[in-house]
């Protein structure tokens, strides 16, 4: 089968056509307990299908959900570190529905009365070039409608088995995992908005110990409600939510099209419907799933099974109390303390660990610019060639610091330095050791750089002259005869110094 | 009285080595099998299941100390689960389902050394008032083969009623263990929300739901309740309210005590026979030095309705598991997944179940939700705080169990209201989360039992099985032996 395919135009071009685009997105992220959220069984990934199953998550007849209190706990981290307020009282609700991976044939969510609500978030956001590099980073406010609890379906399983043809298979180790769900107002205008939001509510679940967050695992979901508008239209748009987006750059794709699509259909005399459409990621396109006509009741109701969900007010100040620094605060803190470029602060601050490493590291280099020149452009590369978290890096930032001190007082040349960081990342071994069985520690002595000199020139007469009567590009080539007679031991600085002085 | 012995009399017998546990099973499994077939009161009996257990109960007399129901047999209500046993609900959407967990209730029963001897029949998912609705054929009434058991535990109240066992578990969202307590002529507790776990109860409304007991003696159900009541980790509906000695609290006291006599409840629709005996019973307290005091539940009145509202809705919910996928009956040949749904639940549930799965999916609607479901809430509100004011002048309130005695099988099947109307005494203790006691209080001129009930405040059971225990030691002819007995 062939596909249609449409080109993807930069959102300045809607613009320009008189159309606003008006996003609104919903986050399901994955809460990081032990156990899930109604009974005791596993939340590990990749076991035995329907192996961390119990009467529970079964959905057997009799069995009844108990509320695990750490994922109140991971939930609170997630709704502060996003801004919202947690309601002292919230209600679990039944959201009824059938679909052989919901065994219970209702989830047990949140409705009327949610955990948390009214929350406001600052975000930094870029518009993109056509290549979707950021032009300009600014700061915008998003609204966050609320954060409720609730528990994540099974999986029905459609391949590698036996007659899938004819069955298909349910695994329900995920049911009744517990996810938190975002709800953010219309608030966005374009995809690379919604984009930079997602992004950053990723980083700051990782950043808090709520949610690994990770979208290509699926313990992170978006599913964006996009409609347009004529500007300067006070009404939204009929709008049309977006399933199957495994990466933030699918969904950022997604809501082009959609746009895209949307704008097409009005400028030719056509009307959107009120719609859920899923991404073919393959085909590049929205692809209608289920209409308005198709839309459930899903006839929500307190759940009787639970109390009410009640958080004291000694409660949610200890997990404020137990909160770190925020990844925006401390990217502000790190341009101001540390002087640094708000992209090199960015990248500094991108996880937790890598700006906890860059702490340390500075501690022990006692230079913040070297350390975050040192991490973004040797150490990053590194860690990403192995795929390792700075939290896992064979350097310690203690050792790196030793290191970059080395370079810094002329003990190693930089040029030395890279090449020792590499060996101490193969061999977690230290600068010191390193430098020491190499012989690459550095001659900085003036009485010994100039004895080399001396020689130098003494068996060099010839250049000497012509140097002496103007050709002054002979002097690399002291330069090189100088550092290949200390075998590259000898600090170009001092011999560059050392030179012109005996040159001239 | 039918039998002069309690279930601790009966556990001292076989700890003393007077008999044995194993003995005293297999003359329980023998009288079931023997009367199964004209009462139908069990849909499995576990004959082999009990001995080995009752074998395994006399060989720990040997060395431990006696728990308390040591040999005592015990049936249990077809929605319970007992792992082992099947739990079929009365419905051929679960059929032979064996569940691979036991309910809460059933492992303190076990670890107090009772002997489950079979699971009895019941309206399919205890939705009804006579039995009639399960898949598996009616109980009949041992005091009349010809008429209903009433229910939904029927199978219970007449396993009782018959001298199978002394005691029995049920289940009772808006009288299924009351009324057919007093149809059957036994005592039947409801006790107060939260009091029991519903762990292991399929459920039928969660909020209504809780696990009552039958047996002949007031004295029964207060040791009962002792080894099953209290707080479950698995039960988050359940109080942490500590369990009191309720056979200690059989004390005989009654002077001082204050009985609530609604008067509106005893007008209309009430059958001439119940109520006489019923203001027999409430003359014989005020004879045994009780204060009788006028109390009145305006919003009684709205009781059924509300509770056809709540009950219905909640179910439409609990029952949305039956859907073929993952046990029970699954319609094989349907072409697609939908049609699978619609005829594994077309099938499997019988009409009385479709009825109130329907009330509650409509109720629940987009658009509905507020008249009905939200509405029926606030009306749930106003009538616990008409008990609240009635509980301030009284320590009990006394009501007949069920407007009329046992009525022919067959007789209301084609009206659902007039059956609905059974419920008219039991709904408002479910609904109020309150405890209520049935107590047999004589026959009518028909010869058939008739029960009055007790309401209490929350967690007043041992109030209420006092006064029903007073009532019982002044009134033995109270409790006859029917026709068909063991
Ligand atoms: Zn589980």
């Amino acid at each position: 089968m062939l596909y249609f395919r449409l080109k993807i135009f930069p959102l300045e071009l809607n613009m320009k056509n008189g159309w606003e685009t008006v996003i609104g997105l919903e986050i399901h992220a994955q809460l990081s307990t032990e156990s899930k959220i109604f009974c005791g069984c596993s939340t590990h990934f990749g076991d035995e299908p329907n192996s961390n199953t119990c009467p529970v998550c079964l959905g057997l007849p009799g069995a009844l959900p108990v509320l695990n209190r750490r994922a109140v706990e991971l939930g609170a981290r997630a709704a502060l570190a996003l801004g919202l307020q947690i309601n002292e009282r919230s209600i679990f609700a039944r959201k009824n529905y059938f679909y052989p991976d919901l065994p219970k044939g209702y989830q047990i969510s949140q409705y009327d009365q949610p955990f948390s609500a009214n929350g406001e978030l600052e975000i930094m956001t870029a518009r993109r070039d056509e290549a979707g590099h950021p032009l300009e980073w600014a700061p915008k406010r998003i609204r966050i409608t609320r954060l409720h609890l609730e528990e994540d379906a099974g999986k029905n399983v459609h391949e590698g088995l036996p007659d899938v043809d004819r069955f298909s298979y349910i695994d329900l180790n995920r049911a009744g995992t517990p996810l938190a769900e975002i709800v953010t107002e219309p608030e966005f205008r374009s995809s690379w908005e919604a984009h930079d939001y997602v992004n950053h509510v990723r980083r700051v679940l990782r950043w808090v110990g709520a949610s690994e967050a990770d979208m290509e695992k699926g313990n992170l979901r978006c599913e964006p409600n996009v409609s347009v508008r004529r500007i300067g239209n006070e009404t939204f748009g009929t709008k049309v939510e977006l399933k199957n987006l495994n990466s933030v750059r699918f969904m950022q794709r997604a809501i082009e099209f959609e746009i895209e699509r949307q704008i097409t259909l009005l400028e030719s005399g056509g009307k959107v419907n009120q719609e859920t459409r899923l991404w073919d990621e393959r085909a590049q396109e929205t692809r209608v799933m289920r209409s308005k006509e198709e839309a459930h009741d899903y006839r929500y109701f307190p759940e009787p099974d639970l109390a009410p969900l009640e958080v004291s007010v000694e409660f949610i100040d200890g997990v404020k109390a137990s909160m770190p620094e925020l990844p925006e605060e401390r990217r502000q803190r790190f341009v101001q303390q540390y002087d640094l470029s708000f992209s090199d602060a960015s990248q500094l601050t991108s996880e937790r660990t890598l700006a906890d490493y860059y702490e340390s590291a500075v501690e022990a280099s006692g230079n913040a610019r070297t350390a975050a020149n040192w991490i973004r452009s040797e150490l990053l590369r590194e860690l990403e060639s192995s795929g390792l978290a700075a939290s896992a890096s064979p350097i310690p930032p203690q050792e790196l610091g030793k290191l970059l001190r080395l370079v810094d007082e002329d003990k190693i040349s930089g040029k030395q330095g890279k090449d020792v960081l590499v060996e101490m990342f193969k061999t977690g071994r230290t600068a010191a050791a390193i430098v020491e069985e190499q012989g690459l520690a550095q001659v900085s002595d003036t009485g010994e750089i100039d004895g080399v000199i001396d020689e130098v020139l003494a068996a060099n007469p010839g250049q000497v002259t012509s140097y002496r009567s103007g050709k002054e590009t002979l002097f690399g080539f002291f330069v090189g005869q100088v550092m290949k007679a200390s075998k590259g031991k000898a600090n170009p600085r001092v011999v560059n110094e050392r030179l012109k002085a005996k040159l001239s | 009285m039918i039998t002069s012995e309690t279930i601790t009399q009966t556990r001292d017998r076989i700890v003393t080595g007077e008999t044995n546990a194993r003995s005293v099973a297999e003359s329980a499994v023998g009288a079931a099998e023997k009367l199964n077939g004209s009462l139908n009161a069990f849909l499995e009996i576990d004959r082999q299941g009990a001995v080995t257990r009752a074998s395994e109960v006399d060989a720990q007399l040997k060395n431990d100390a006696a728990p308390v129901l040591a040999g005592v047999p015990i049936a249990i209500k077809d929605n319970i689960c007992v792992r082992g046993l099947q739990t079929s609900c009365g419905s051929k959407i679960l059929g032979d389902y064996h569940p691979p967990y036991n309910a809460t209730v059933i492992d303190r029963l076990l670890a107090a050394g009772a002997v489950i001897i079979g699971k009895t029949n019941c309206d399919e998912f205890a939705m009804g008032s006579s039995n009639e609705n399960s898949a598996f054929g009616t109980v009949k009434n041992p005091w009349d083969t010809a008429r209903v058991p009433g229910g939904s535990s029927g199978g219970s109240a007449a396993a009782v009623a018959a001298g199978i066992v002394p005691v029995a578990l049920g289940s009772d969202t808006g009288g299924s263990v009351r009324q057919p307590a007093s149809l059957c002529g036994v005592v039947g507790l409801k006790p107060t929300y939260g009091r029991n776990s519903r762990y292991g109860l399929v459920a039928f409304a969660s909020s209504l739901d809780q696990i009552g007991i039958f047996a002949r003696n007031v004295s029964d159900v207060a040791t009962v309740l002792g080894v099953i009541a209290g707080r479950d980790p698995h039960d988050a509906t359940t109080a942490d309210v500590p369990v009191p000695d309720y056979v200690a609290a059989l004390n005989g006291e009654i002077k001082g005590s204050r009985i609530g006599f609604p008067r509106a409840l005893f007008g209309r629709g009430l059958d001439a026979d119940v109520r006489a005996s019923v203001e027999g019973a409430v003359q014989t307290y005020r004879d045994l030095g009780a204060e009788i005091v006028e109390v009145d539940l305006p919003h009684a009145k709205y009781a059924i309705a509300v509770y056809y509202i709540i009950a219905t809705a909640e179910a439409s919910s609990n029952l949305a598991r039956f859907d073929g996928v993952r046990y029970g009956f699954r319609a094989e040949e349907a072409p697609e997944l939908r049609s699978m749904y619609r005829r594994t639940r077309e099938e499997g549930f019988g009409p009385e179940v479709k009825r109130r799965i329907m009330l509650g999916t409509y109720v629940l609607s987009a658009g509905y939700y507020e008249a009905y479901y939200h509405k029926a809430q606030q009306v749930r509100t106003l009538l616990k705080d008409d008990f609240r004011r009635a509980f301030a002048v009284c320590d009990a309130i006394i009501t007949p169990t069920s407007p009329t005695t046992a009525f022919m099988i067959g007789e209301k099947v084609n009206d659902p209201l007039a059956m609905y109307l059974n419920d008219i005494y039991t709904v408002t203790a479910n609904l109020a989360g309150i405890p209520g006691l049935s107590v047999p209080c004589g026959l009518s001129s028909a010869g058939l039992p008739v029960g009055f009930q007790l309401l209490g405040p929350y967690w007043s059971e041992p109030a209420l099985l006092r006064l029903g225990d007073v009532y019982q030691q002044a009134r033995p002819s109270s409790l006859a032996r029917p026709p068909v007995y063991a």
